[in-house]
């Protein structure tokens, strides 16, 4: 049943003549017959709700139950590939993490402080750089540096391999990169110019007033976005399973071969790979929310 | 002229093996490339409508007088937020997508009901969705406490003051946040390759795949029309955003 309602006093007649008032009702808006299923569900108790609930998430494996290869048994072979999936596949995602943002800070800074070069050209160019890598999205960056860079490079008469999970650090450096260039910019940016001038009132030469006024003052509010691309880089990671680097995703995949590929174990293994890096990020994820409390600036 | 450009390339693909731009004179690849981009862009129409959707009714959950109700949104935010959107793809697609129901259509096939162009509009609008309750509310937020009040003592119920008050307002604040995940669930979509969706990344891929010599062109391809297709993307969100501004609101 659909009925246009119409806002008293504009749409249609107000309703009463009497001075306005608040409602009494803090819940009772709309039809009771509307809202019928919502007050039902409303005046259960929390239990019986989550009892539903939970009838809901197990109806798959109740359904299941009944073929051969049990959910039970999924769950005892996910339990017995549980050490080597985190040991040499989770570590390895937060190996990759940390090389990366490494790089990807290093080059990030530089090139955020380009984007305020006194030169008009360096500055130009910074910022081109930093809005393609920002706009193109991971995977086709990681395709493109996995699949185009060279396995080997001679350097003189030494051959040196680079080995998949090098360039797959180095695919995923390029948007950390711009996008920690934008933090850096940001920051800088968010410095009042009454402290520049101040400084240059003080003889500061441009390079002092940057490392020593007004770096300093943006370090603080530079970490909960650092932080932030630090959890997106990490749940970027699993990407580079496409490319068949050794990770997570890659040897759970092998683990579910190992096990036969019954259909009943992809949900414990993707679960489990889901649990692992919410386990990870969420607390970065709070952390980085109090961190920006604490630094936010007071206007 | 058009047939001068494409006897070029086809003399560059036998002169420089590396550089074979087989799109640009095999109709039948340049029709794959074509399929690909109106795949990425129905994704993409289609995820940013539902996602915008979950976030509406995310928000007004959010606002709600139960406490369970927001803790379960919370709880979802959270969950999507903070785990991989290519796990939640693959979680998507092969563990839940074994228990959804199948038809035949001949007797023979079963085809399940949700494919997987489906299972990816529903994992990436669900992991957009859930960045956008947060931007909603925080738009909602600084709506101030006044307006929503006059609005109650006009004598509007909560869902038309949501309607046409909080709502109205709260889209022209959080406009600037919601166009940067719009852009970010655009760029996420080429994730929807591990699910075998044919979208444009996957079709590149599999070109190469079929002409190994066409590796180099396809990758300049690629690069080129997302960097193309994000920063219109880019552009016309910025400028819509600076038309809704709402003036004396954020710098």
């Amino acid at each position: 049943m659909i009925r246009t309602r119409a806002i008293p006093g504009i749409g249609r007649d107000p309703t009463t003549d009497l001075p306005v008032l608040h409602r009494c009702s803090p819940v009772g808006a709309g039809l009771a017959a509307d809202l019928a299923f919502s007050r039902w569900l409303g005046s259960r108790s929390p239990w019986v709700l989550l009892g539903l609930a939970a009838l809901l998430a197990a109806w798959p494996f109740l359904a299941h139950a009944q073929s051969g290869y049990s959910t039970a048994r999924a769950f005892e072979a996910l339990w017995r590939w549980i050490p080597f999936l985190l040991r040499d596949g989770f570590a390895f995602n937060i190996l990759i993490s940390f090389v990366t943002m490494a790089i990807g800070t290093a080059a990030g800074v530089v090139l955020g402080l380009w984007q305020i070069a006194p030169s008009p050209w360096v500055r130009r160019t910074a910022w081109a750089i930093t809005q393609t890598f920002r706009n193109s999205p991971w995977l086709v960056l990681l395709f493109i540096v996995m699949l185009t860079f060279p396995f080997e490079i001679r350097i003189g008469d030494a051959i040196v391999p680079i080995p998949d999970w090098m360039k797959a650090v180095l695919g995923l450096a390029l948007p950390v990169m711009a996008n920690v260039s934008e933090v850096v910019r940001g920051a800088i940016q968010s410095v009042p110019t009454g402290q520049w001038e101040a400084s240059e009132s003080l003889a500061f030469s441009r390079r002092q007033t940057l490392w020593r006024i007004i770096l300093p003052q943006c370090f603080k509010r530079m970490i909960p976005p650092w932080m932030n691309w630090y959890a997106i880089l990490t749940m970027a990671t699993p990407l580079v399973s496409l490319l068949g680097v050794e990770e997570i995703v890659t040897l759970s995949r092998q683990a579910m071969e190992a096990e036969d590929n019954h259909p009943e174990l992809l949900m414990p293994f993707y679960g489990f790979a889901l649990l692992v890096f919410f386990a990870y990020c969420y607390p970065i994820a709070r952390w980085t929310i109090r961190l920006e409390r604490r630094f936010a600036v007071k206007l | 002229m058009l047939q001068s450009i494409q006897d070029y390339f086809r003399a560059l693909a036998e002169t420089h093996p590396h550089w074979n731009f087989i799109y640009l004179y095999d109709p039948v690849q340049a029709a794959r490339i074509g399929e690909g981009l109106v795949m990425t862009l129905e994704l993409s129409v289609l995820c940013v409508l539902f996602s915008v959707v979950i976030g509406v009714v995310g928000a007004w959950l959010q606002g709600s007088h139960l406490t369970w109700v927001r803790r379960f949104v919370q709880g979802y935010i959270q969950f999507f937020r903070n785990t991989p959107p290519l796990i939640q793809l693959l979680f998507f697609y092969f563990a839940l997508g074994q228990f959804t129901p199948t038809y035949s259509p001949d007797g023979w096939l079963e085809v399940p009901v949700i494919s997987n162009v489906g299972w990816a509009v529903i994992s990436l609008s669900f992991f957009a969705g859930a960045f956008n309750v947060e931007i909603f509310r925080a738009g909602i937020e600084a709506v101030p406490e006044s307006t929503v009040e006059a609005a109650d003592s006009l004598g509007m119920s909560r869902l038309q003051i949501y309607r046409y008050v909080l709502l109205p307002l709260a889209f022209r604040v959080s406009l600037p946040a919601l166009n940067n995940n719009l852009v970010n669930l655009v760029k996420t979509t080429t994730q929807a390759i591990v699910i075998a969706v044919p979208e444009l990344l996957y079709q590149l891929v599999s070109i190469y795949n079929d002409y190994s010599t066409a590796q180099n062109a396809c990758m300049v391809l690629m690069f080129v029309v997302y960097v193309v297709l994000v920063g219109i993307l880019v552009m016309g969100m910025s400028r819509w955003e600076r038309r809704l501004r709402i003036p004396g609101y954020g710098g």
